[in-house]
């Protein structure tokens, strides 16, 4: 040990063997650190190996196998009770993505109508707006869920004085205004169809909300290539578009040709196979709705309480994003003879939007991981399905929970490389 | 306006019209000053506008005069039972239910916290305020001494109070080592064997630092080593004492506190332990050593990456798992934990985000003064770091007190999770109760998290004033 002490004589290289060298010194913390790492893993290991047994609880992924034996109120791929653990991780897992998809679409709309609307110059609407911010903000989100769920949605009434909502009010609205104005020839029939056809297709009410059900026959196949192809060719448009705008100048109504293609495409190829989409409405029998599609209470209130509460963040992530671009911009294009719209669309949106992105993606994040509160309402999410019923089936808690952080990190990860890609791609527009 | 062209008898026809009377400065038109210019630019500029205006007025009008209604004219303010606020047997519109708050509020408040006990907790409610306060009124004097008050002693003294103290310790170190005095008995519930333990163990590791400490730095190194961890187990002799003692408390279990009590628990646990973890895993994400870094790193990405109700799973279900059996760990202690660990991570990035803000020549400035990098983040680095990110990290605060209501998915009941088991009492069943609840608990949220947002953007501006000066 004397050669580590600085007394000792200097090595032939003429280096001294001291604490003081950096080299040294960050190898004996690390290794200490290492140690002391290792020792808290096989600690942990063998305290789990002992504490295991002790309790007779099985480990491994083998119970995926098994047989679930419960029901999820909600599932978007077949489900039933004698399907394995596996196959309920599928589901709670898809349920997850649906609300976390539906949510971050409502939340950006939201949030970016919120966002503008406290910039404006009305002062009723920027009050409007800011009030909604302040309060979705500094309510917790759990309680939101809880206020939509038990209070809102819970005390709604039963399916037999449901709320209807159809195009029959406003149809018959316009008729018996036609009729009463003298064109009855006009306001006759639409009400008649208001009465007949247009009959309420959504309902709500405490059981959760049922809309028509689409149902796609033989051919409908040929439309979602329709609107596929649509899309594509809107990329490709934009893409010349662009390449002919820097060559000459001039402008394209990219957007509104990308719409038309997008609307017109599909409606064509539905008219080719002969309008193969019908629609199935429900229909009240008896004490419940028959027939259309029943979205949950559980899965309305999270949603509107995860995009309610997101989308104040996002409000305020939008207004300091425009706020960002400074006043100068505007003017330069004004100057440079941009009318409003374009001064927006090219030279304020994509400017704000570099200051927009990197926050809003990781409240695209937090809203997924949020999502798991669904649990406090009973949505079958993956939380729900997972930590919750299988949890208390199988008592592996070490096994379940890891795949749980896994599947969440794992969306994480991923989102954060992607937005990553993103904004370095975003950056090197700049100069 | 006279013609120019036209002749004048004094003015020559080539020369221009020039006013000989003085004319008096004349106001504005009205339609573009005051109130008619203000209405003009901010409400009714265009038809756009004029229906944003109106759909804005219209929405207040539904919104606003129903929501006064409900919750302070129809409202029922006295009553026993359900029957107050039913609206048959009063014959009107009934609003909201108070007399539901009323009889729950000391559930909401202190759980189910024996009624006996509960001025223990009234005397930590009104010493965190005392304390609180004059630590942030920037004008005060003795922050330094306020904030060894707050963040030092009364976590110890709430403590004490909340659980009534006295937890027969029995092995420190050298028990853990495997000598062992916990046989050794004593009074008022100190146990002498562990003190000896403590004294022996404080004696053995201050002789090992100052031991190592002299051996690689020379003389005056042993020496600071040997005082430092000295002071560190003192302080901890002290903590340990203070939480062992019999005070004659009677002890409540946690799974009897409950509403605010629980929530303010939760928050300020988090709060404080947050801070000086995250400095460290905020300091460890930029070290140099390869190993610490990238540790930290994970740790921070790992518990950032995943919902913090996992977090709490983990920290109820998994954690026990992981420890020696012979440990049964507290329920409240295990959220706590998993709020701790979560909390820390974000304070990390927070003060990460300082840290980088740095600039550079600050580290080389006190390098250059000749200060070790332990000093020249405690003296430099940090104080500066910290002053940019405050508004950061009151935010985290923010974040950290909306979680708390995750808790009541582990079954630990906070203000919501209060509110939710009083929800359910038969008693009170009324159509209004649900909405009397959540709008009661809804105030309290509110205005605890729009109060820190609000002493943020005050603190923002100050600093950043100060900052530009």
């Amino acid at each position: 040990m004397s050669e580590v002490s600085p007394a000792a004589p200097p090595r032939p290289r003429g280096r001294r063997w001291s604490w003081t060298d950096p080299k040294l010194r960050s190898q004996v913390i690390q290794i200490t650190v290492a140690v002391i790492l290792l020792w808290l893993l096989w600690s942990f290991y063998s305290n789990a190996q002992s504490n295991l047994s002790r309790l007779g609880i099985a480990s491994g992924f083998g119970f995926l196998d098994n047989r679930a034996g419960f029901a999820i109120s909600q599932s978007l791929v077949p489900y039933n009770e004698s399907m394995s653990y596996g196959r309920a991780f599928l589901v709670g897992l898809l349920n997850t993505l649906l609300v976390a998809f539906l949510g971050i679409i409502l939340a950006t709309l939201i949030g970016f109508l919120m966002g503008v609307a406290r910039l404006s110059k009305n002062v009723v609407i920027k009050a409007l707006a800011s009030a909604y911010v302040e309060i979705t903000r500094n309510l917790p989100p759990l309680f939101q869920i809880m206020f939509w769920y038990l209070a809102v949605l819970a005390t709604l009434p039963g399916p037999r004085q449901s709320w209807g909502f159809g195009l029959q009010p406003l149809l018959g609205a316009i008729g018996s205004g036609l009729s009463s104005i003298g064109l009855g020839f006009l306001g006759g029939p639409l009400s008649t169809y208001a009465a007949t056809l247009a009959a309420p297709g959504v309902f709500v009410n405490n059981r959760g909300l049922v809309v028509p059900r689409p149902i796609f026959e033989d051919g409908s196949m040929a439309i979602l290539y329709a609107l596929i192809a649509a899309l594509i060719l809107s990329f490709l448009l934009g893409r010349w578009a662009k390449k002919r705008r820097e060559a000459t100048g001039h402008f394209f109504p990219v957007f509104w040709t990308s719409l038309g293609l997008i609307i017109v495409l599909p409606l064509l190829a539905s008219a080719a196979m002969g309008f193969p989409v019908g629609v199935e409405k429900p229909e009240l029998r008896g004490f419940n709705f028959v027939g259309g599609l029943r979205v949950i209470p559980e899965f309305v209130s999270l949603l509107l309480a995860l995009s309610i509460y997101t989308g104040g963040f996002i409000a305020e992530i939008v207004r300091s994003g425009i706020l960002a671009v400074s006043k100068g911009q505007t003017e330069a294009a004004h100057s440079l003879g941009l009318r409003n719209g374009p001064t927006l669309r090219l030279v304020i949106i994509p400017q704000a939007m570099r200051v927009i992105v990197p926050p809003l993606t990781s409240q695209y994040l937090n809203l997924t991981k949020n999502s798991s509160l669904g649990v406090a309402v009973g949505y079958p999410d993956l939380f729900a399905v997972f930590a919750g019923t299988t949890l208390n089936q199988t008592g592996q808690a070490i096994e379940i929970i890891a795949i749980i952080m896994a599947v969440y990190l794992t969306i994480s990860i991923v989102t954060s490389t992607i937005m990553g890609w993103y904004n370095k791609r975003v950056a090197l527009v700049e100069r | 306006m006279t013609d120019i062209s036209a002749p004048r008898p004094s003015i020559t026809p080539a020369t221009p019209f020039v006013s000989t009377a003085f004319h008096e400065p004349q106001p504005a038109p009205v339609a573009t000053r005051g109130p008619i210019l203000w209405a003009r630019q901010h409400l009714f500029g265009s038809v756009p506008q004029v229906l944003l205006t109106l759909f804005g007025i219209w929405l207040l009008y539904v919104t606003v005069p129903p929501l006064i209604k409900f919750f302070l004219i129809d409202a029922v303010w006295t009553g026993t039972n359900r029957d107050a606020c039913l609206a048959e047997k009063l014959g009107r519109p009934v609003g909201a239910c108070w007399p539901f708050i009323w009889a729950k509020l000391d559930q909401l408040i202190y759980g189910f916290y024996p009624a006996s006990e509960r001025w223990r907790v009234n005397v930590v409610y009104w010493l965190g305020a005392i304390l609180l306060l004059p630590l942030l009124i920037q004008s005060l004097p003795y922050k330094r001494l306020n904030a060894i008050l707050f963040f030092g002693v009364y976590p110890v003294v709430a403590f004490v109070l909340l659980t009534g103290g006295n937890l027969d310790l029995q092995r420190f170190v050298l028990g853990w080592l495997g000598v062992d005095f916990s046989t050794i008995g004593g009074a008022q519930g100190l146990r002498i064997g562990f003190w000896i333990d403590y004294v022996l163990s404080t004696v053995l590791l201050t002789a090992i630092a100052y031991g190592i400490s002299r051996f690689l730095a020379g003389p005056e190194g042993g020496r600071s080593a040997a005082q430092t961890t000295l002071s560190v187990l003192g302080v901890l002799a002290v903590v340990l004492l203070a939480v062992d003692i019999d005070t004659g408390l009677p002890q409540v279990e946690t799974r009897l506190w409950g509403g605010l009590l629980v929530t303010l628990v939760i928050a300020v646990t988090g709060i404080t332990v947050s801070l000086p973890f995250g400095i460290l895993l905020a300091l460890g994400r930029r070290s140099r050593l390869p190993l610490v870094k990238w540790l930290c790193i994970i740790f921070i990405e790992f518990w950032r990456g995943v919902p913090l109700i996992t977090v709490l799973f983990f920290a109820t279900y998994m954690l026990p798992l992981f420890l020696p059996g012979r440990f049964t760990i507290d329920g409240l202690l295990r959220a706590l934990v998993g709020v701790a660990l979560f909390a820390s991570a974000y304070m990390a990035e927070v003060v990460r985000g300082g840290l980088q803000a740095i600039p550079k020549g600050q580290y080389e400035g006190a390098m250059a003064v000749g200060l070790r990098s332990g000093l020249m983040m405690r003296l430099v680095v940090l104080p500066q770091a910290l002053k940019l990110v405050i508004p950061g990290i009151v935010n985290n605060f923010i974040g950290l007190f909306k979680d708390t209501t995750l808790v009541l998915i582990v079954s630990i009941f906070d203000l919501l999770g209060s509110m939710r088991a009083a929800f359910t009492d038969p008693n009170w069943a009324s159509p209004t109760t649900l909405f009397t609840g959540f709008g009661f608990a809804g105030i309290i949220y509110f205005v605890f998290c729009f109060g820190m947002s609000r002493y943020s953007m005050a603190l923002e501006k100050r600093l950043d004033r100060a900052h530009r000066h």
